[in-house]
C-alpha cells in the first residue's frame, strides 16, 4: 500500500532530519536519486538489481542498511538458537525413545499429555507465563539481553569483543560474572523454545521408534540375546533417528522464525525482534530483506539435511 | 447401503473409545457452544459491532477480576467479553482459511498431478517459493502490505497456507493415476474433469481432511501472534491474541496483569487442543497402518 504513495510523501519515510531538506532542490535531488517517482515495477525492478549486488535497501527503523542491520543482530538469535537447539534435539530425542520403549505404560502416558500440551501451547502465551513466573514472582529470569551494569562493561575498551555471543566472549576475557549475567537472561527464551519444541521432537521419535521396534531385525536381535540396552540405542534408535533428522532441518528454520515471537516477548534485540519491529512500523525493505535473510537460511538448510541424510542413512547413499 | 452404515459406526466407536480424542471432542463441543451463545452470555450493545470489545473504563491500567467484570480489565476492556467473543473469532479465523487454503491447494495440487509435464513443473517450483519462507513470516509481509484487520489476517493466511494441500493431493493422485479404476474409467472415455473430481478426490481426500483438523490450531496460534506482535486484528478487537498483547506493555509489572494472560492464555491453549486431538484422533481412527 505505501507504494501509492506520492514521491513526496514516499521521500518523508527517507528523510528523518529537516536539515537535509534544508537546500531548495534537495528534495528533487533526493527523489530523482532513490527513484521514487518512477512506476512501482521500475523501483520493483531497482530493488532486485540492487538485492543482486548485497544492496538490501536502507533500514528506517535501524538507520543503517539493511544488510549491516542484520548482521549486527544475527549474533544474538545465532546464540539463542544454539543454545536452544541442543536441548531440544537431545531432550526430544531422549523422551521420544524413553516413550517409544515404554509403549503404553505410565511413564509413556506422562510424556504424552506433556508434549500434547506443549504441542497447542502458543509461544507467545508460554513465553509470557515464563515472564510471569520466573521474573515477575521469582526475579531469576530478566528478560533482555543484559544487564545494564554488564553491558557498559563490555562496551568499555578492557573488554575485547571475540564473537559477539556474549556468553562466549565472557569466558574468553574471563569474566565470570557477565556469563552468569548472560546465561540469566538466556534461560526464559531457552526454556520457552525448548519446551514447544520437544513436544515436536517427542511425537517424531516416539511414533517412529515405535515403527522400528516391529520391524524383524529387532526380533532377530533379541532372539541372538543381545542385551536390552545394545538392541536399543545400536539397533533401533538409529534407525528410528532417520525420519527425526528430516524435520530438524525445518525445525531449525521454523526456530529462527520462531525467535520472532519469542525475541519480542524476552526484549532480545536479535533479528526476529528486527523483523518484528519492521513490521509494526511498515520498514518495507527490512520486512523484505529478513524474509529473503530467512529463506536464504531455508534453502541452505534443506541442502545441508539432504548431504546428511547420505551420512545416515546408506541405503540413499548406494541408490 | 448398510454396509456402509456399520463401517461408520464401527469407525465412530473407535474414534471416542480412545480418551485423548473423547476429552477434544468434548472441549469441541464445549467453544461450539460459547461461540453459538456468544450474545447471551456477552449482550454487545445496541447497534455496535459485537467484534469490538466495549470500553469499560477510560483509565488504561489493567484492573483485577471483580464481581463486574470475572476475567478483569486491561487496556480499558473487559477481558471476559473479549474471551468469549474471541472463541467465535477462533472459529471464524480457523474455519475460513482452513477451508479455503485447502480448497485452493487440492485445485492446484489436482491440475499439477494431473497435467503432468511443464505445467506440473511451474507449479510445484512456484510452490516451491512459497514454501521457502516461513509462514509467520510471509504472513506478517503479507499483512504489512495489506494493512491491519482480521480480514487481512485472513487472506495473508490464505496466501501461504495452501501448499502443504497442494502437495499432498498431488502425491496421492499421482498414486491414483496409475490404480486401476482409473484406467478403467479411462477407457471407458470418460473426460479428465470428471475423472479428478468424480473418481480420483473421493478417494484421496480423506488425507487433506486430517490435515485441515490438525491445521486449525496452529493457525488460530499464527493469527493471534500477528496480533500479539501488533500487525494483527485492530486494538480492541475481540480476539484472544489482541487481548494477550495488552500485556506487552506491561512487561515489567506482569504481576499486576497476570489475568490478561491467563484467562486468554488458557481459552487459547484448549482451544487449540481440542482440534489437535480430535484431528490426532481422525488420523489413528482412519490411518489403514493402524487397524
Amino acid at each position: 500500500m505505501i507504494w501509492m504513495l506520492g514521491p513526496e510523501r514516499l521521500l518523508a519515510t527517507y528523510v528523518k532530519s529537516p536539515e537535509a531538506l534544508k537546500t531548495e532542490d534537495a528534495a528533487e535531488r533526493l527523489i530523482e536519486k532513490y527513484g521514487l517517482d518512477k512506476p512501482v515495477y521500475v523501483q520493483y525492478f531497482r530493488w532486485l538489481g540492487n538485492l543482486l549486488q548485497g544492496d538490501l535497501g536502507y533500514s528506517n527503523i535501524a538507520k543503517t542498511p539493511v544488510t549491516q542491520a542484520i548482521l549486527e543482530r544475527l549474533p544474538y538469535t545465532i546464540e539463542l538458537a544454539l543454545y536452544a537447539i541442543i536441548p531440544v534435539i537431545f531432550g526430544g530425542i531422549w523422551l521420544g525413545v524413553l516413550s517409544g520403549v515404554n509403549h503404553n505404560k505410565p511413564l509413556d502416558h506422562g510424556v504424552r499429555v506433556f508434549s500434547l500440551v506443549g504441542w497447542s501451547m502458543p509461544d507467545f502465551v508460554f513465553g509470557l507465563l515464563v515472564l510471569l513466573l520466573f521474573y515477575t514472582i521469582l526475579g531469576w529470569f530478566p528478560p533482555g539481553y543484559l544487564s545494564y551494569a554488564s553491558e557498559k562493561i563490555m562496551r568499555s575498551p578492557e573488554f575485547t569483543t571475540y564473537t559477539h555471543f556474549a556468553t562466549i566472549d565472557a569466558l574468553i576475557n574471563l569474566r565470570f560474572d557477565i556469563f552468569v549475567d548472560a546465561i540469566r537472561h538466556l534461560v526464559g527464551p531457552i526454556l520457552t523454545l525448548a519446551y514447544l519444541w520437544w513436544a515436536y521432537v517427542l511425537r517424531i521419535t516416539r511414533s517412529s521408534m515405535l515403527e522400528v521396534l516391529k520391524k524383524d531385525y529387532i526380533r532377530t536381535a533379541r532372539a541372538k540375546g543381545l542385551a536390552e540396552k545394545v538392541v536399543i540405542n545400536k539397533h533401533a534408535k538409529r534407525n528410528a533417528l532417520i525420519p527425526v533428522v528430516t524435520v530438524t532441518g525445518g525445525m531449525i528454520v521454523t526456530l529462527l522464525a520462531g525467535v520472532v515471537i519469542v525475541e519480542t516477548v524476552f526484549n532480545r534485540p536479535g533479528l526476529g525482534r528486527f523483523t518484528a519491529t519492521a513490521a509494526t512500523q511498515l520498514d518495507y525493505f527490512s520486512i523484505l530483506g529478513s524474509a529473503i535473510f530467512y529463506s536464504f537460511i531455508l534453502v541452505m538448510v534443506n541442502l545441508v539435511v539432504d548431504v546428511s541424510y547420505a551420512i545416515i542413512d546408506p541405503r540413499i547413499r548406494l541408490s | 447401503m448398510s454396509q456402509n452404515k456399520t463401517e461408520t459406526k464401527r469407525l465412530l466407536k473407535r474414534f471416542f473409545k480412545s480418551p485423548t480424542s473423547f476429552f477434544g471432542f468434548v472441549l469441541l463441543i464445549f467453544f461450539i457452544v460459547v461461540a453459538i451463545l456468544a450474545p447471551t452470555i456477552c449482550p454487545p450493545k445496541e447497534g455496535a459491532d459485537p467484534f469490538k470489545i466495549p470500553m469499560a473504563t477510560w483509565s488504561s491500567a489493567p484492573q483485577a477480576p471483580s464481581a463486574d467484570h470475572p476475567f478483569g480489565i486491561i487496556g480499558g476492556r473487559d477481558i471476559f467479553y473479549g474471551v468469549v467473543w474471541g472463541t467465535r473469532a477462533a472459529f471464524k479465523i480457523g474455519l475460513t482459511v482452513s477451508l479455503i487454503s485447502a480448497l485452493i491447494g487440492v485445485i492446484i495440487g489436482a491440475i499439477s498431478a494431473y497435467a503432468g509435464g511443464w505445467i506440473d513443473e511451474i507449479m510445484m517450483r512456484v510452490t516451491d517459493i512459497f514454501m521457502s519462507i516461513p509462514f509467520l513470516v510471509a504472513a506478517m509481509i503479507m499483512t504489512t502490505i495489506l494493512g491491519k484487520g482480521l480480514g487481512n489476517v485472513m487472506i495473508a493466511l490464505i496466501i501461504f497456507g495452501w501448499m502443504r494441500v497442494a502437495r499432498l493431493i498431488r502425491g496421492n493422485i499421482l498414486q491414483a493415476k496409475t490404480e486401476q479404476y482409473v484406467m478403467a474409467a479411462r477407457a471407458l472415455g470418460i473426460n479428465d474433469g470428471k475423472i479428478i473430481f468424480k473418481h480420483i478426490l473421493p478417494n484421496t481426500i480423506f488425507p487433506v481432511v486430517i490435515q485441515i483438523t490438525m491445521r486449525i490450531g496452529s493457525l488460530v496460534i499464527t493469527a493471534a501472534a500477528l496480533s500479539f506482535l501488533g500487525v494483527g486484528a485492530e486494538p480492541g478487537y475481540a480476539d484472544w491474541g489482541t487481548i494477550l498483547s495488552y500485556s506487552r506493555n506491561w512487561m515489567t509489572e506482569l504481576d499486576k496483569s497476570w489475568f490478561a494472560i491467563l484467562y486468554p492464555g488458557t481459552a487459547m491453549i484448549l482451544f487449540v487442543l481440542a482440534w489437535n486431538l480430535v484431528g490426532d484422533g481422525l488420523r489413528d481412527t482412519f490411518d489403514p497402518k493402524m487397524k
